[in-house]
């Protein structure tokens, strides 16, 4: 990072930040039950983006295997819940212990062996369908007929995490903070710098002294962990897991396309691109159910993640953020120190 | 090797038994043994050889991935749609004309090499020299793209492409195969060694390696990079084209395969070593092979995770497969 911090310019950041929460708070407390329900998921996917942002647009390692950690967590809670009717609190816990671990032995696996780039990519692959593919044959998991979740009643009950759909959207807005202030903050920390450093140069980082394998599996089961805690929270959301709904490839795909689209490396980009994507997704998946032609969303997020790539490799957000200072810059007729994350 | 085993068991009950009327019964179960024995011989025979059949089709289709990652250093995500558009020409070209699958394949090889070279025309080559994660991510999109262009062509529903051919067998000694089967395997194999052939002997396929090898020092002497490019992934496209219309007897046409068979093609590629002609080929033999011996001795469900299960402990043992280039 070149330029200085600047304090005022921060706090501003601080604040425009709380209050489009603030905003999205109004949305879910004054909205419709449908509108209520896709942004439920879209901010769980957001915090599940930023999980896989800090892996790849932070730490550099591009993993699309998201959806084992997201299937684990699930699991953790559907499994402590319905077996053992112990509180969902716990089952979150147990899930993000129990994908960091496993991320962490991935990453230990793979660095060790130098495996990494695309063989990296294709082992985190690998695994998540390994593991797909075994829990559609466990039966203590339900296999393929999955594991329910009884109705909700609609009472609030914080110590189960149960509750109505608008309970959840509050649970998924304060999930979707804590990841965007989380990355915000250790994207600032030593971890932060660190991170990416290694990404941007392995080798001149460990020159410095930098422990790269020791940060790559922190990065990677930090990662993991919060995928996880999405993961258990997406279940309660659904009411349901299946293997092939949870841990398939799909998963992987919804979680990349936030930040991927939103921009990656930065703390908005994942809510932006969610808030772009999966409403687009979910309206051409209603449209093609309507006409009766299925695959119009697979066909709408092909399009937008060519596109993003080809016109905007930096994503939406950091363009809104280069739109509004070359505008800001002509109004007042003053260089603007513009931060991004990445830089 | 059960069959032995359970052969040695029978000889020794045999040998122990004294009375004349239970040595008639013992006779009569080493009978039943030996012919078991042979059945079990004859049924491990039968799954190994079709297991290779099947590992030769493989083997093609990861023949096209890795030209194109050889040549062209990026991973085809979309590699498996390919393979499904090929399934759909060989089933609408025998529906609709009723000609050999030969001519489908013929037709499928055609059609997806000048898909090929356009869709690098058009599309990837602005991303060819990007970082590796932009590729993977225009790639997902392509694959998502093109799975719901079969979606919205063909609908969801599996189209059963029972032929005749489907349902004849041909039989080698013990050894009872399909012919379709056969037949795919066949001419995957040919077009595996002829493919090997002209990159090796010709002067295009001499400028081809030469671009995979060092490209910078390939545009300096004067290839056409561009060109280059665009008719490798015209090839691997067409690798894959001809191994879906092959199959297309034994597969029901359905645009959902198209993931299995990406996944399946990394697998092979990866099992082989990414970039290498011969690691495809026996990446192709090793996982056919292994996963016809998992649905035997474990469960179907089985058949389907071993590949990955192999996957892992390649990657994690041998990094680069069996004959993996370095640099990636």
């Amino acid at each position: 990072m070149s330029e200085k911090f600047n304090k005022a310019a921060e706090t501003k950041r601080w604040i425009a930040g709380a209050i489009v929460f603030v905003i999205l708070g109004l949305v879910g407390a004054l909205s419709n039950s449908y509108i209520v329900s896709l942004m439920t998921i879209v901010l769980l996917f957001t915090f599940m983006g930023q999980s896989w942002n800090l892996m790849l647009g932070i730490g550099g390692q591009l993993s699309i295997g998201h959806a084992l950690f997201v299937g684990l967590g699930a699991y953790s809670v559907g499994v402590l819940y319905l077996k053992y009717g112990i509180s969902p609190w716990i089952g979150l816990l147990a899930g993000m212990v129990i994908a960091g671990s496993v991320g962490a032995v991935l990453a230990w696996l793979s660095f060790r062996f130098e495996v990494h780039g695309i063989y990296f990519a294709l082992l985190t692959i690998a695994a998540a369908e390994f593991a797909r593919i075994m829990f559609s044959g466990w039966e203590f998991v339900g296999a393929m007929q999955g594991l329910f979740f009884p109705a909700p009643t609609g009472e609030v009950d914080i110590s189960m995490l149960r509750g109505g759909a608008r309970f959840y959207y509050f649970v998924a807005l304060a999930l979707a903070a804590i990841g965007i202030a989380g990355t915000e903050l250790i994207s600032r920390s030593y971890l932060g710098y660190v991170w990416r450093a290694m990404r941007d140069d392995d080798e001149a980082a460990r020159a410095l002294g930098v422990r790269t394998f020791r940060h790559k599996i922190l990065v990677i089961s930090i990662s993991a962990a919060s995928a996880a805690a999405g993961g258990g929270i997406l279940a309660l959301v659904q009411g349901a897991i299946f293997p092939d709904s949870i841990m398939g490839m799909g998963i992987s795909v919804d979680v990349l396309i936030g930040p991927v689209v939103g921009g990656l490396g930065t703390a908005f980009g994942p809510l932006v691109g969610s808030l772009a994507a999966i409403p687009l997704n979910h309206l051409m998946g209603a449209l093609g159910d309507s006409l009766g032609i299925p695959g119009l969303n697979n066909i709408a997020y092909g399009v937008i993640l060519i596109s993003v790539v080809w016109f905007l490799p930096d994503g939406i957000w950091p363009a809104v953020v280069r739109g509004y200072a070359a505008i800001k810059g002509s109004l007042f007729a003053r260089p603007l120190k513009l931060r991004k994350a990445e830089e | 090797m059960l069959s032995r085993r359970r052969a040695y068991v029978c000889r020794n009950a045999a040998g122990a038994s004294q009375s004349p009327s239970e040595r008639v019964s013992i006779e009569i179960s080493i009978f039943t043994c030996f012919i078991q024995g042979s059945l079990m011989l004859s049924l491990w025979l039968n799954v190994v050889a079709s297991g290779i059949l099947m590992g030769l089709v493989y083997g093609l289709v990861a023949l096209g991935l890795t030209i194109i990652f050889g040549v062209m250093r990026v991973v085809n995500f979309a590699h498996g749609e390919m393979v499904v558009f090929g399934v759909y020409i060989g089933y609408w070209s025998v529906r609709m004309w009723e000609v050999p699958i030969i001519a489908a394949a013929a037709l499928a090889a055609a059609v997806m090499f000048v898909f090929g070279y356009f869709l690098e025309k058009l599309i990837v080559k602005r991303f060819v020299n990007s970082p590796h994660h932009y590729q993977f991510i225009v790639f997902i999109g392509l694959s998502l793209l093109f799975s719901g262009i079969l979606l919205v062509a063909f609908g969801p529903d599996p189209r059963p492409t029972a032929s005749q051919l489907s349902f004849r067998t041909v039989s080698i000694g013990i050894l009872t195969l399909d012919l379709a089967r056969l037949q795919a395997a066949g001419v995957a194999g040919l077009l595996i060694v002829m493919l090997g052939a002209y990159l090796k002997y010709s002067s295009f396929g001499r400028s081809l390696r030469a671009a995979a090898n060092n490209r910078l020092g390939g545009l300096i002497v004067g290839l056409i990079i561009p060109r280059i490019y665009a008719i490798t992934f015209g090839i691997g496209a067409a690798c894959a084209g001809v191994a879906g219309a092959l199959i297309s007897p034994l597969f029901d046409a359905q645009p959902y395969l198209a993931m299995d068979f990406t996944l399946l093609a990394f697998v092979t590629v990866i099992v082989g070593g990414l970039g290498s002609f011969g690691g495809a080929l026996l990446g192709g033999l090793t996982i056919g092979v292994a996963e016809a011996v998992a649905a035997l001795m474990f469960s179907p469900s089985m058949k389907t995770a071993l590949p990955y299960a192999l996957l892992i402990i390649i990657l994690i043992f041998r990094p680069r497969g069996f004959f993996g280039v370095r640099e990636v």
